[in-house]
């Protein structure tokens, strides 16, 4: 198991185009992602799903925990991080 | 009037013709037991491989009908077809629920539509109407029905509870004269495309039911006043035509060449920007053929109110200008209030002459935490996101001397150092300018133009500080003729050494948008004119009709004529 918690620094969020290239780069990985916005009382859901990824709710300034478990979970972490520390450029 | 239903105006115009009323097509009224996982799934699968279909074909139709920002929003509604838990939710359904195809896509379709409008952040709850937008079509293509607009078969005004994006997209753009819909805000997607399209909107219109206006029947629609007026007698009916009829011409004419450049007949090319005080003007301004905004007077942020506004406030506010730009330059003025404005929280004591006293970059001295936070705000709020690149160009106002400049510099280097330092982006590019008001920046800016990126000429207050009038007193006020040849010399001066140095200049005064002045400042060689943005359309049409060549000698004349009286009897006759 991988983890990081992360936050979020692009003005929208989790939200539009950054929850897209999100999704879309957790998908890539064969292992399990999760997410939970640390932020407000949610639980750990699905990060390869837009919707799911969505009703975390992920506004500017707010903290995430990354969950890879399974097959290159390092590289998805690690993956994912760079995604949101470089604030998706 | 009772024929008359109240709702919000969400696109201006005025449009006159038969309802067509749309519904969609129901689906919770299926009774029909499942066939089957095997058959229910299959049925999903083909529903979801036409709709990515149908969306690719609307996301290409919405670029060329609205343009790219607007359509993108048909590109995000192809990913929830490729997401993990939607289509795992309908599969579940339709295996281990035993549900038919189109109740178990309605399902998950509500299900993750309720976890979206739970959410207490404005954006994310707006998605659920992007789910639903989705699952209906999802829906209506596994039941192999259309919503059937195969009636629409002439001009009309649409009338419905609500409209989606592609509900909207998917009419013949030459049938829709006008939208009215009983939901919705001034800011929904059918609002936007509305806009975008150029049809006059209503939504939240007061009908109580649908099935109490008949297909056919004439209205009105006032897009300008949110009205919806069924079966108008012959007064209101001549009213309405009698606007649209003003409607149509004045856009025809000017709308459609108030989105091209200003070039001159020798082809010399102007820039026309907008002085705006928010967000409206800001998008009034790119309705008007702004290219963008030449001057942001900052201090409606700081007014009227009783505390301070935070960093993360501004941040919102440009943040939202910025975007209605989208990557057109931004000019924006530091805060500039002095003893003249009520601003109860920064305790300026009463002076005797707050145009001469402690205001705007004076404050720097005894507040420089106020233009610290602003300049941090600025450079936040304009950091470069993935779709837009903004063009922040910062200047300080009522400049006098060189150790302003520094400071202010010194101040917004600063700023940059501490974001940086705390990891947060920030607009990197960026220009740095300042206003000409002050004659003794005029007299010396040949000095300033080696230390900026730009100049902005305020007219307004170079006028009177050079005349000494005060502008606010009524006695003399008459006084203040920014046409006055000392005045006019003094911005030359300005246009010539910002030139010499590779720099250019702007105006946002009064005078910038005043079409007798156009000539003028033509030949002096100015680069960018701001000014309101309902000025936009004729000013730019003043320019086009200008040889830049013939106006040098006009210029040149002009300020060699002895008084403002001259000069305007000059530039009157030509």
């Amino acid at each position: 198991m991988a983890t990081a918690i992360l936050t979020v620094n692009h003005e929208a969020g989790l939200h539009a185009r950054p929850a897209a290239t999100f999704v879309k780069a957790a998908t890539s990985f064969p292992c399990a992602i999760t997410l939970r916005n640390l932020d407000r009382d949610k639980k750990a859901v699905n990060a390869k799903s837009m919707v799911m990824v969505l009703t975390q709710g992920v506004v500017k300034g707010q903290r995430i925990e990354v969950i890879a478990t399974g097959e290159r979970e390092e590289e998805a972490i690690a993956a994912l991080r760079g995604l949101i520390e470089s604030n998706f450029d | 009037m009772e024929n008359q239903f109240q709702g919000i105006a969400a696109a201006p115009g005025v449009a006159v013709g038969p309802v067509w009323v749309f519904r969609h097509v129901d689906v919770q009224e299926t009774t029909r037991a499942s066939e089957g996982p095997l058959v229910e799934w299959a049925r999903v699968d083909a529903a979801i491989g036409q709709t990515r279909a149908q969306l690719i074909e609307l996301h290409a139709r919405a670029i060329a009908r609205v343009g790219a920002e607007q359509a993108a929003i048909f590109e995000a509604h192809q990913l929830f077809l490729e997401d993990e838990e939607f289509i795992g939710a309908i599969k579940n359904g339709v295996a281990n629920d035993a549900l038919p195809a189109e109740v178990a896509i309605n399902q998950a379709t509500e299900q993750y539509a309720e976890m979206l409008l739970a959410l207490d952040d404005e954006y994310f709850r707006a998605r659920a109407a992007d789910i639903r937008d989705v699952g209906g079509r999802l829906t209506r293509n596994a039941l192999g029905r259309t919503d059937d607009i195969s009636t629409l078969t002439q001009p009309s005004i649409i009338v419905a509870l609500d409209l989606t994006p592609s509900d909207t997209i998917q009419f013949e753009r030459e049938n829709v004269l006008g939208i009215c819909t009983m939901r919705g805000g001034p800011t929904s997607h059918v609002a936007i495309l509305s806009r975008g399209l150029g049809v006059p909107a209503v939504v939240s219109a007061a009908i109580s039911a649908l099935d109490g206006v008949e297909p056919g029947e004439l209205a009105v629609l006032d897009g300008d006043l949110g009205t919806l007026t069924l079966a108008p007698d012959q007064a209101q009916l001549n009213a309405a035509q009698d606007k649209r009829g003003k409607w149509l011409s004045t856009r025809a004419s000017a709308q459609v060449l108030a989105h091209q450049p200003s070039i001159t007949t020798d082809n010399h090319r102007v820039e026309t920007v907008a002085n705006i005080g928010g967000l409206k003007d800001a998008i009034q301004a790119i309705d008007n053929g702004a290219e963008g905004v030449g001057l942001f007077r900052t201090e409606f942020l700081f007014m009227d109110r009783d505390t301070m506004p935070t960093e993360d406030e501004q941040v919102k506010i440009y943040h939202d200008i910025a975007r209605v730009l989208n990557g057109r330059p931004f000019v924006v003025r530091m805060l500039d209030v002095g003893g003249d404005k009520d601003v109860p929280y920064l305790s300026i004591e009463k002076e005797d002459n707050p145009f001469l006293g402690w205001r705007a970059i004076r404050m720097v001295d005894g507040r420089e935490d106020i233009y610290l936070a602003q300049f941090r705000a600025l450079l936040r709020a304009c950091a470069d996101d993935s779709s837009i690149k903004h063009d922040l160009r910062i200047m300080l106002p009522m400049v006098c001397n060189m150790m302003e400049v520094e400071r202010g510099r010194a101040l917004l280097e600063h700023a940059k150092e501490q974001l940086r330092s705390e990891r947060v982006p920030f607009a990197e590019k960026m220009q740095f300018g300042i206003m000409v008001e002050v004659p003794s920046v005029a007299l010396l800016s040949h000095h300033f133009a080696q230390h900026v990126d730009f100049f902005s000429i305020g007219t307004n207050d170079l006028t009177q500080y050079t005349l000494a009038v005060d502008r606010g007193n009524a006695k003399v006020a008459k006084l203040a003729s920014p046409y006055n040849p000392a005045v006019l010399k003094l911005i030359a001066m300005s246009i010539e050494a910002a030139h010499a140095h590779g720099k250019w200049c702007g105006i946002c005064g009064e005078l910038g948008g005043d079409i007798l002045a156009a000539p003028l400042l033509l030949g002096m060689g100015m680069d960018e004119f701001s000014m309101s943005p309902t000025s936009i359309p004729a000013h730019k049409q003043a320019m086009r009709k200008l040889s830049r060549q013939e106006c040098v000698a006009v210029a040149q004349h002009a300020m060699s004529l002895p008084s403002t009286r001259a000069v305007t009897d000059y530039l009157s006759n030509l």
